[in-house]
């Protein structure tokens, strides 16, 4: 059966190629630094099950150290603009086709873990749609390799070329997560629920605490600029206490809808690096360092107007 | 009290604009080692402090790690990048007539919504659908309708084609009932012995989603009017001079 852990060997296998790659490439103005990030990484998904909570810790510390004193960009080999127009215009929209196999082949092996009695044999079922993510990436680049005949190390080479334009971004989500087991673990949702009820009148009216706790979750996403990191908190501050027990609210609508107001503000905030700086970086806006860049600028209309219908709906639908 | 200190960290930091990983280790220690804080507390107490806490970050870490997973994609996208995928999308575009960037990006939305709903979060993303094809393919509409773009109104598409797939995603993978704020809900209730099945939880996300889809829609006939009012302006002047 095919496991998550093959899944981790597969994705450490593939950044210890980009820190070797990196550490070769001499066009790398920080290639020792950047390479070490890289196998740090590689080492977390080889390893991390074996290093203990704090070797763990450890290893994210010095990941962070790394990122802080700041990473390089490689230049891996590529093609030219002129070769890259040349054969757009021989493969035609073909091109497009396997683009579509990975998400194709993570689909295809969900649905077959759920639904045929062969699917759960070969794919873990409780990971099933990351793994079938990772099995389509290997079968798209071997279609890749076979159709387009590159060089053997470009996918690599290009796989580096992206991820270096990422950066130290690509850890982002991961460690906002882990930041909100840490304030979990400290209590800071509690602390928080007693400053509301201190300085919000009436958080036991139904309008005023579903508007509190809609306002806090999309606050609180901006600041952390995570939804999943400020759950915990804010619905252990003000949903659970006062939105649910003291008003009565059905516990699966208000997290529900709760949840999709804490969205409202993963559209507004430069914290939210994964959708809101990669995609900048990704796209070259020359914004793109700004706190508020064009990316957040183009959604602020949307999300403001949404954070208001979602206040709305939880007030109507929350309470049957 | 003094746990509050670790958000103040966050919020200093994102005001200093210091590197945002450091950022969320900084809070981390800080908000550990202000839980065990006590005026009697000595040094022992809060090295002891401090390596809980790292321990405790370090295995949220690991058990996390399946987030960053989701980067080995790009092998696959950079090596249709190399083989031309964003020159494709814009070749292909620009023969489309009808399209303008609003109503292309319309039709984005909702297939992003629609396939997220789906469970089909992978389909789009930043690296993988918004840079090689969605924003060459918007600009390529422009292009199409307007001639060459001032870089503004370049970058505002490209912005809007990022926004799109961000509003798509965030307001349609709810729906589908294997998506881990789903989960994360879920495990969170039943920490307080209150059980709720994914199935009602997804459900509830629809109203919002129509309500994202009918919000997003009118920005994107906006969008399409002020490109269309500003850049017949801008070819007009050129086409005098």
């Amino acid at each position: 059966m095919i496991t998550l852990a093959y899944a981790y060997i597969i994705v450490g296998f593939f950044f210890a190629s980009i820190s070797i790659l990196t550490l070769l490439d001499r066009a790398n103005p920080r290639r020792f630094r950047t390479a070490l990030f890289w196998a740090l990484l590689a080492t977390s998904f080889w390893a991390g099950q074996y290093l203990g909570d704090l070797g763990n810790g450890l290893l994210a510390l010095a990941l962070v150290a790394l990122a802080a004193i700041g990473l390089g960009q490689g230049k891996p080999p590529t093609t030219t603009p002129e070769q890259r127009r040349e054969s757009a215009e021989r493969r035609g929209n073909l091109l497009f086709l396997p683009a579509l196999i990975i998400p194709a082949v993570a689909l295809g092996g969900t649905l077959a873990v759920q639904y045929t009695d062969w699917g759960p044999v070969i794919i873990q079922e409780q990971h099933k749609t990351l793994v079938s993510l990772v099995i389509g990436v290997l079968i798209a680049v071997t279609v890749l390799m076979l159709w387009l005949r590159p060089p053997l190390l470009a996918p690599l080479q290009e796989g580096r070329r992206l991820m270096d334009s990422v950066g130290w971004a690509a850890l982002l989500p991961q460690m906002l997560a882990s930041l909100g087991a840490v304030f979990l673990a400290a209590g800071v949702g509690d602390q928080v629920g007693r400053i509301f009820a201190e300085y919000i009148p009436m958080l036991d009216t139904r309008t005023v605490a579903v508007s509190a706790y809609c306002i806090g979750m999309a606050l609180f996403t901006i600041i952390m600029g995570n939804a999943f990191a400020a759950f915990p908190v804010m619905t252990a501050a003000v949903g659970l206490p006062f939105v649910i027990i003291a008003c009565g609210g059905d516990p699966a609508r208000v997290c529900a809808i709760g949840m999709l107001a804490g969205f409202c503000g993963t559209l507004m905030t430069p914290m939210a690096a994964n959708f809101n700086v990669v995609p900048a970086n990704l796209l070259e806006l020359p914004d793109r360092k700004a706190a508020l860049n064009g990316v957040i600028r183009a959604q602020i209309p949307t999300a403001l107007p949404l954070l208001v219908a979602n206040i709305v709906l939880m007030r109507l639908l929350a309470f049957p | 009290m003094l746990v509050l200190l670790g958000i103040g960290v966050v919020v200093f930091g994102f005001i200093v604009r210091a590197n945002p990983l450091l950022v969320v280790m900084a809070a981390a220690l800080t908000t550990g080692l202000a839980a065990a804080w006590t005026p009697s507390a000595d040094i022992a107490v809060m090295t002891n402090a401090a390596r809980d806490t790292l321990a405790t970050f370090g295995k949220a870490f690991n058990d996390s790690r399946y987030i960053s997973l989701t980067w080995v994609l790009l092998v696959a996208i950079g090596l249709l990048e190399r083989a031309g995928l964003q020159e494709r999308a814009r070749i292909t575009i620009a023969n489309v007539k009808a399209a303008t960037v609003g109503r292309l990006l319309w039709v984005y939305l909702v297939i992003r919504q629609g396939t997220s709903a789906l469970g089909l979060t992978s389909l789009g993303g930043h690296p993988q659908m918004v840079r090689p094809l969605v924003a060459p393919m918007a600009e390529g509409a422009a292009e199409a309708k307007f001639g060459a773009l001032p870089d503004r109104e370049r970058y505002l598409i490209r912005s809007h084609a990022a926004a799109t797939d961000n509003i798509g995603l965030f307001f349609g993978e709810d729906i589908f009932i294997a998506i881990a704020s789903i989960l994360l809900i879920k495990g969170f209730l039943e920490g307080y012995d209150i059980i709720v099945e994914p199935f009602e939880l997804s459900i509830w996300a629809i109203p919002t989603a129509i309500a994202a889809l009918a919000i997003h829609s009118l920005r994107l006939w906006l969008l399409d009017r002020h490109l269309k009012r500003t850049l017949t302006k801008a070819s007009a002047a050129e086409a005098a001079q």
